[in-house]
């Protein structure tokens, strides 16, 4: 079908905003919309789209490279450092043991050559960076041990791909089978070894030195215009820049976006970049996702369904196992250790990418290639089913009863508070209730921290605090009080509106981050917001004023009259924050917000309001 | 009667962020005879006239403990161990606070109440503070002759400090009159300088001498009896 690029972009769109909130609404992730929208409108099902699913996809890459800009941004050098045992350890062990695994089944199986078997282990051993890291997000688990984990192996199979993809090459010269005269070259692959190495390393450093010295100033410079829109673009164009660059040198995309990021993560535009480049990798994403929809062959799986199917179980069972295997080398609890392990169980983006390449190559015949890359769209399918069949019937069963017999069904305590988050700010509640011999009902999410805190002699119950059946079970309908104090503030207002709906009589109090938090708890009702940094700023606030020589009675009551005050103010400002229609509120607003009460703060001059013990006026009375 | 306290170390407690100690009185003396420790209460010393002269001339000596209550808690949440503790390393407890209502500021009657147990400091059991002394050092805006039966507040400064030297007798310690500083809503520099003088050579005089209790009883104000000792 001959569209315009209109029609074209009218079919995505419109396939996307259809398909992804049914998805949602039926409690699937948003990856599953999209692919079920590209199949839906791929050339199999309706056939709006052709063979271009193909080229739709090599573009909507594009949202992976992205993604890992936002990630290399989110992830600072020390933290990276941090990780480089899970890094190095686990992304070695994964990446090494799974092909191993495949390429020693391929070759007994097969009849392949081992040129191609080694291809197809190595491009198959990687996962989908993009299906992973966006399904952990969904479920606020990226801060936890499975979503650092991930993160981790996920970090050393993108960097794999590029001694892969050097080495794909040199199985087709020992060949010695495929005319090399229509190979896909990068523009220094004529170059000698070490001069490519050397290039390399160069283009690497470049991007470290360039970013500190040259994009960070230039940034400066664009924010001074003060034009919105140039510096999206100015940041789109630093992500392009970087990976066209990486793909001259034959590197991964997604890698030189990852380091841009990482070099751009300490400079002060970090949060300005991330918002700005934040809505196009979604939509990029989406279309990449709609683009492995629709280039599934679905002829290629009618014509042989059994070796497709069958192989695709194979593989993901595989790559289960030898997760598995890390997960417990690396004393993961078992329910952790199977979201871990299922998480990562499919191919990825990048076995696209290898087969492509492989097939430019002739490495590997052209029909062999098609089905791999229908297995690696079937894998990358399964896995948010596989983990929805994980959450729902194994983990319940399975996961949980490793620790105690107390799953999260069987709950049976009838405490009248009931806290979710159990983190800093959760346990130290929990502690001030438990030495007032108050019983709470506590629910985590994160396992490890649930069994160490029952060591301790807590009652912590695993579980997704969002799932109405677990705040059932938690006893919402008896219960007095909820402390709604999860981590993530995402999390933790969704959990305060299913309460709302579904328990109204549950006095809650709500955990904020900060001001903006607190704006969306008091949009649903919530009278009682307790920002988390508003207290501990002002208690430093009032040791400063002590010890610029306030007396500390006098700093101390000044302090609680400014909490009063603020947290009448951030009521006030709520309200007009409506006045504005705004919907979201960009950094901008929050400047400006910032301003509105430096300003009102000057309006009340923050002296003593009250006389009290003050005989100034009764002096001059007297 | 009296306790001879042998020459302890005391730490000094003394938290003075706005203002240096004067330290021209008396060195450590190994003969005092008794340790005094001040509790000091004023909710807005930053803006006291009269008590900051005052607390500027105690004199710095280790038989001298002054404790500052509202700089230590702010919150009113009083350690009562800590000033337990206090308390029985010193023979004579000064309560010096200005007069807010005909009463001591909250946070002495805080301290009061939260300091002295049952079963520690009054009770069958509650011996601690047995035999301790104990007066106020306290000042008013009002002139002295407010302070009468003809005067604006009807009642003299010992009567409106019957709720003070009844808690002391509860206590079984020994109720002293108050030092008192009348009229400092008027007060000029120059008087206020000489009543610290006095409340310094007071403090002095009871670190270095027994005292004679009852005789000093006999007086409405602490004031008069040292006009009769011309201290």
């Amino acid at each position: 079908m001959e569209n315009s690029f209109f029609l074209q972009a009218i079919i995505y769109l419109a396939a996307a905003v259809i398909c992804v909130p049914i998805a949602k609404k039926i409690g699937l992730s948003s990856i599953l919309g999209y692919l079920f929208s590209g199949i839906i409108i791929g050339p199999f099902v309706m056939g709006f789209i052709g063979s271009e699913g193909q080229d739709l996809m090599h573009f909507a890459e594009f949202g992976v490279v992205m993604m890992l800009f936002l990630i290399g941004l989110e992830l600072d050098p020390y933290k990276f450092w941090k990780m480089r045992r899970f890094i190095l350890g686990m992304g070695s062990l994964q990446v090494g043991l799974t092909s191993l695994v495949l390429f020693t089944c391929s070759s007994i199986i097969f009849d392949w050559s081992w040129q191609t078997a080694l291809t197809i282990s190595l491009a198959l051993s990687l996962s989908s960076t993009a299906i992973v890291l966006q399904t952990l997000k969904e479920k606020g688990m990226l801060q936890t041990s499975v979503g650092r984990s991930s993160f981790a192996v996920l970090l050393f199979q993108d960097i794999a791909v590029i001694p892969i993809l050097a080495l794909i090459p040199l199985l087709a010269s020992s060949s010695h089978i495929i005319p090399e005269e229509d190979l896909h070259h990068s523009l220094i692959s004529n170059l000698d070894g070490w001069l490519q190495t050397l290039i390399v390393t160069g283009v690497i450093a470049t991007i470290y030195f360039g970013g500190k010295y040259i994009i960070v100033p230039l940034l400066h410079i664009i924010a001074k215009t003060r034009l919105q829109e140039l510096f999206t673009a100015s940041a789109l164009l630093l992500v392009l820049g970087v990976s066209y660059l990486m793909q001259i040198v034959g590197l991964s995309p997604a890698l030189g976006a990852f380091m841009a990021g990482v070099v751009l993560a300490n400079s002060e535009f970090r949060h300005e970049l991330e918002g700005d480049i934040a809505p196009f990798k979604g939509l990029f994403l989406g279309l990449f996702f709609i683009g492995v929809g629709a280039s599934i062959n679905f002829r290629l799986i009618i014509d042989n369904p059994a070796f497709i199917l069958i192989f695709g179980f194979i593989l993901t069972m595989i790559k289960f196992f030898v997760f598995l295997g890390i997960g417990k080398l690396y004393n993961k609890k078992i329910d952790q250790n199977f979201i871990f392990s299922i998480g990562l169980s499919q191919a990825g983006e990048f076995g696209f990418v290898i087969m492509s390449f492989s097939m430019q190559l002739n490495i590997i015949p052209n029909m062999l290639a098609n089905q791999i890359m229908a297995i690696i769209a079937i894998s990358m399918i399964a896995t948010p089913f596989l983990l929805l069949i994980n959450e729902r019937l194994i983990d319940p069963y399975f996961g949980v009863k490793e620790k105690d017999s107390n799953t999260y069904d069987e709950i049976n305590e009838n405490n009248k508070v009931i806290i979710a988050g159990f983190g800093n700010f959760g346990s130290t509640i929990g502690r001030l209730l438990k030495t007032n011999k108050i019983p709470a009902t506590i629910l985590d999410l994160d396992s490890d921290r649930v069994d160490s805190l029952r060591k301790m002699g807590f009652k912590v119950y695993y579980g997704d605090a969002t799932r109405l059946e677990l705040l059932k079970a938690a006893g919402c309908e008896n219960a007095k009080l909820f402390i709604a104090a999860i981590d993530n503030p995402t999390v933790n207002l969704i959990v305060i509106e299913m309460l709302k709906k579904h328990f109204p009589h549950l006095k809650i109090l709500a955990r904020a981050r900060n001001r903006n938090d607190a704006f969306e708890i008091i949009d649903m009702g919530i009278k009682n917001i307790y920002r988390e940094n508003l207290y501990s700023a002002v208690h430093l606030g009032i040791d400063a004023l002590v010890y610029l020589g306030h007396r500390r009675y006098s700093a101390t009551r000044q302090g609680q009259r400014f909490i009063k005050y603020d947290e009448d103010a951030i009521f006030r400002l709520a309200k007009k924050r409506h006045d504005k229609k705004a919907f979201m509120i960009s950094a901008m607003e929050e400047i400006e917000m910032q301003e509105q009460l430096f300003k009102s703060d000057l309006l009340n001059p923050m002296g003593p309001d009250d006389h009290a013990w003050d005989s100034e006026n009764l002096k001059k009375d007297t | 009667m009296l306790i001879f306290f042998f020459f302890t170390t005391f730490k000094l407690l003394k938290y003075n962020p706005n203002y240096t100690l004067s330290t021209t009185n008396c060195q450590l003396n190994p003969m005092s005879k008794n340790k005094i420790l001040i509790l000091f209460a004023h909710p807005l010393f930053e803006k006291s006239f009269a008590n900051k002269i005052l607390t500027e001339h105690i004199p710095d000596s280790h038989s001298i403990t002054f404790h500052d209550l509202y700089e230590t808690y702010p919150e009113f949440d009083i350690d009562v161990k800590h000033e337990q503790e206090l308390l029985k390393q010193h023979d004579i407890i000064i309560w010096q606070h200005p007069m807010y209502w005909y009463s001591c500021p909250p946070l002495l009657k805080q301290w009061i109440d939260m300091v002295l147990e049952y079963g520690w400091a009054y009770g069958k059991y509650g011996l601690a503070l047995q035999d301790k002394v104990i007066f106020q050092a306290i000042t008013t805006g009002a002139n002295a002759e407010n302070y009468s039966a003809e005067g604006l507040h009807l009642f003299t400064i010992p009567e409106l400090l019957r709720p003070f030297s009844q808690t002391a007798k509860v206590c079984r310690m020994e109720y002293l009159p108050p030092f008192v500083i009348h009229g400092t809503h008027k007060m000029d520099e120059q008087t206020c300088l000489e009543k610290a003088a006095s409340y310094a050579q007071l403090l002095m005089y009871f670190t270095n001498n027994e005292i004679d209790i009852r005789k000093i009883q006999e007086f409405p104000y602490m004031n008069d009896w040292m006009q009769s000792k011309n201290i």
